[in-house]
């Protein structure tokens, strides 16, 4: 790599993927705790939903405020690219914003709202439909814009030889960004149940939320790999840089993080499985620069030609470091204060 | 219906849902901070409730709040690619920023609400304190966006039509910025303020407790009325921003056709596009010429001086404009009436007739600013950056928008709907209330 290969686009692209490193082990756990509501079952089907309740409730608007940083830093940094998105992707992200909207909503009623159980309960389930659909369709997005899809239709849109079909259906209705959607839900649940599981209070408790950790893992094993096999067959480029020489060392590391949350969850060290959990699921967030870079969409616009010009870019970097100087211990202190106990 | 059309309703009706919860979350916060500071200062159990109900519906509105804005952050690439494709270098700043904000309101939030028994009476107090400031400077932000899609500066642009030698500083301090931050952060406390106090005022009508529906009412118009007061004000200094910058849309809001010196304020009337005339109106002599230029014998510029095809729907400005000021002015005067009879006699809770006035006027601000927000916005049209760039430039080029926008009105009026029915169940839990 040259020297001038990391400059100021780089920097703010990655503050950008850090920020939605951060939503995905935040935002994605509350959104993991969703789909454990809509699953809870047995005897403890109350107590499960109330730890779910509880642990969501004071810190998920803040969590939710990632998102919203991805998208502002996205749309300042690499307006283009953020245009070409928001077209290609019209459908998949007005789904996934339906689901922000009734998931966010659901969750005050129910937590406001007459304590009624048909009130409570049919908040409950719109509550939980809607965590476990949003990432799906997260997932997918993602998914699009790692296959080439979305860059395609965009050119495709831009040659002028193009349908509706196939520039805003056909990218994201494919079998490799569906399969991305099951590797997101699997890796938000997985999240979840290890959070849940240390901050549950009572033994069965957290036995509940081992065995929904270890099915999460298994989920998480299959949805992987099958999108690997799909992408050998539908997204060569995908599998291309996957399996390459260069990303070995990092396809390594990912697996040591695995087989370690995996360790820890069944030897229940919970501390443990947390860190080891977030590396795993971080690692796989890294995995899809990795394959990308140096493309903000692939395979048509990089970094550099659609990143804006450099005052706003050097703007950006100084609020971005002057935000966090603010935000950090901000969070901190949310933290410490909502944090489980830990044992 | 077009999709151009199709996607500026939904970009309407998503702006236009998100407003109220964004003046509930700017000025909310503030009354419950006083609420909880009476309540530490006196002991009086009466504001300990006040506190806690408040912060309650807060909560409520404040999660929608943040929902529909997540939508509209999405909507300005889903709707406006070409716009965000241009303006996005200039205008990120501000949303950037925003972005800050936003975390530090929703981390105090978290902590103030629910961190009564975990946090010390200090702490909680200061965390009120800071999601109150994080949400005014929400607005300050967004709206620094908004002017200079009124006023815009800070760029030059080249022959092939992009933004060049940008300024993203300077576009934050466009000439319209400190008027409409102003009258909206004002309007924030005016809404909010005077549609609590209108809540309070009906459950005190109806006979409920008075230690805790007049103290609520005392508090909310403290927040409320002075805005409500100085509202007519800071609209005429952006009125004459408006004059100075934006001829056209002055010229749309006081149905005013003919380029003429001496010109009439207008109240009423009805603008016909096609005789190019207003009629029905009440006018004013040299009213226009003096308000917005401060000397009765300054020439207007008329709707005629454009081609009709820059020109706004004349009829929906001007409509719009005359409900924000007559209902404004309706609010302003019911606010100094309260002030009176408190200053007078102290207690308010037993004027029925003002408390009857004061139920009457409750909905007016937030109706303002739906109007005001329309006057700005269809007043601006056929520009989303006036002067530089198109509405109809900066679509998506994506068929079929109705789809998405009639999925988003359905949502909204469903949101909307429960919103009020659970505010309402709020409400009326609080009759029962003793101190
Ligand atoms: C409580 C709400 C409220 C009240 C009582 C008023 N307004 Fe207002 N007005 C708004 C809420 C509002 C707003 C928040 O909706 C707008 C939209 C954009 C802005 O900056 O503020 C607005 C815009 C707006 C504009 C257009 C600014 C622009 O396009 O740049 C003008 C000229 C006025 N107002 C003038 C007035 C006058 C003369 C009032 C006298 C009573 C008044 N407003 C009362
Ligand atoms: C301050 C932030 C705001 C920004 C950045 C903004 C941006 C936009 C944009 C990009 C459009 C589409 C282009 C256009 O039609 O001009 C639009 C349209 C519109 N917005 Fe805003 N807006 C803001 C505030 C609001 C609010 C709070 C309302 C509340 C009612 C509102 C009402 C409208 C309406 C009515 C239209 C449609 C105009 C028409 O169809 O003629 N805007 N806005
Ligand atoms: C294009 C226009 C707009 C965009 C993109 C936008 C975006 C957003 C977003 C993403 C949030 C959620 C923040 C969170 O999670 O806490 C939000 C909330 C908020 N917005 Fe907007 N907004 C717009 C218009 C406005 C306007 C015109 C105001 C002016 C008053 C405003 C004031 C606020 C406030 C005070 C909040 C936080 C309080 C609450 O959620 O109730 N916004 N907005």
């Amino acid at each position: 790599m040259r020297a001038d290969a990391f400059g100021l686009p780089e920097i703010l692209a990655a503050a950008i993927v850090l920020a939605l490193n951060a939503y995905v082990l935040t935002g994605g756990a509350d959104f993991g705790g969703g789909v454990w509501d809509l699953l809870a079952r047995g005897p403890r089907r109350g107590a499960q939903r109330e730890l779910i309740a509880s642990q969501i409730g004071p810190i998920w608007e803040a969590n939710h405020v990632w998102l919203i940083l991805v998208v502002v830093l996205l749309f300042t940094a690499f307006p283009p690219a953020f245009a070409t998105l928001g077209i290609v992707l019209h459908i998949p992200l007005s789904l996934m914003l339906i689901g922000i909207v009734l998931r966010g909503s659901s969750f005050v009623f129910r937590s406001y709202g007459p304590r009624d159980d048909a009130t409570q309960q049919r908040w409950g389930v719109v509550f939980a439909m809607a965590s476990a659909i949003t990432p799906i369709l997260l997932g997918i997005v993602v998914g699009t814009i790692a296959s080439g899809a979305a860059g395609d239709a965009g050119e495709r849109l831009a040659a002028r030889d193009a349908t509706f079909a196939s520039v805003y259906l056909a990218p994201w209705l494919s079998l490799f960004p569906l399969a991305m959607g099951a590797l997101a839900l699997a890796m938000f649940a997985f999240l979840a149940a290890v959070y849940l599981a240390l901050a549950a209070d009572d033994a069965a408790l957290r036995e509940d939320f081992r065995r929904r950790a270890l099915g999460a893992a298994a989920a998480i094993f299959i949805a992987a790999f099958g999108g690997l096999a799909v992408a050998h067959v539908t997204a060569p480029r995908v599998s291309g840089v996957l399996t390459g020489s260069r990303a070995f060392a990092f396809q390594a590391v990912t697996a040591v993080a695995a087989i370690g949350a995996l360790w820890a969850v069944w030897t229940r060290r919970w501390r443990t499985a947390r860190i080891a959990a977030a590396l795993q699921v971080s690692l796989i967030l890294w995995g899809w620069v990795l394959v990308q870079y140096p493309f903000v969409v692939p395979p048509t616009l990089t970094l550099r030609e659609v990143a804006a010009p450099r005052t706003t870019l050097e703007l950006l970097l100084g609020a971005l470091i002057g935000g966090a100087l603010i935000l950090f211990p901000a969070l901190a202190y949310l933290f410490r204060i909502f944090a489980p106990k830990v044992r | 219906m077009t999709d151009l059309l199709a996607a500026r309703s939904q970009m309407a009706i998503s702006l236009g849902f998100h407003i109220v919860f964004a003046e509930i979350g700017i000025a909310m916060p503030l009354m419950m901070v006083l609420a909880e500071w009476r309540w530490r200062r006196t002991g009086e159990r009466a504001y300990y409730d006040l506190a806690r109900r408040w912060a309650k519906g807060t909560a409520v509105l404040f999660a929608v709040g943040a929902v529909s804005g997540t939508v509209l952050s999405f909507e300005l690439g889903l709707l406006w690619p070409g716009f965000m494709r241009h303006a996005g270098p200039l205008i990120g700043m501000p949303f950037s920023l925003e972005g800050f904000a936003f975390f530090l309101e929703a981390i105090f939030l978290g902590v103030y609400l629910y961190g009564w028994e975990r946090v010390s009476p200090r702490a909680h107090l200061a965390a009120g304190i800071v999601v109150a400031a994080s949400g005014a400077a929400s607005a300050v932000f967004v709206v620094l966006v908004n002017a200079w899609m009124n006023t815009p500066v800070g760029f030059t642009l080249d022959a092939a039509g992009n933004f060049v030698n940008i300024d993203p500083v300077t576009a934050m301090r466009s000439p319209a910025a400190f008027q409409q931050v102003l009258h909206m952060l004002l309007a924030s406390y005016a809404a909010t303020g005077m549609a609590v106090a209108g809540v309070h005022a009906w459950m005190l009508l109806r006979g409920a407790d008075r230690a805790f529906h007049g103290r609520a009412l005392l508090l909310a118009l403290c927040i409320g009325a002075p805005a409500a007061v100085a509202q007519p004000f800071s609209g005429d200094l952006s009125a004459r921003v408006v004059a100075e910058t934006q001829p056209v849309k002055l010229a749309a809001l006081e149905g005013q056709w003919q380029t003429m010196r001496d010109a009439p304020l207008r109240i009423g009337g009805w603008p016909d596009a096609s005789r190019e005339e207003t009629r029905y109106a009440i006018e004013i002599p040299d009213g226009l010429s003096l308000l917005a230029f401060h000397d009765p014998h300054a020439e207007v510029r008329g709707l005629r001086a454009v081609p009709p095809e820059d020109r706004p729907p004349v009829a929906v400005v001007h409509l719009a404009f005359q409900t924000m000021v007559g209902l404004g002015s309706a609010m302003a005067i019911v606010a100094l009436w309260a002030a009176l009879v408190a200053w007078r006699r102290r207690d308010l809770s037993g004027h029925r007739e003002l408390l009857r006035a004061l139920v009457i006027v409750g909905p007016f601000g937030f109706i303002c600013t739906e109007a005001g927000w329309i006057v700005t916005e269809v007043g601006r049209q056929p520009w989303v950056v006036q002067g530089f760039m198109r509405t109809a430039h900066a679509v998506t080029p994506m068929p079929g928008l109705v789809a998405p926008m009639t999925t988003f009105t359905v949502l909204y009026f469903g949101l909307g709907a429960v919103v009020v029915a659970l505010v309402a169940s709020l409400v009326r839990e609080t009759s029962g209330v003793r101190s």
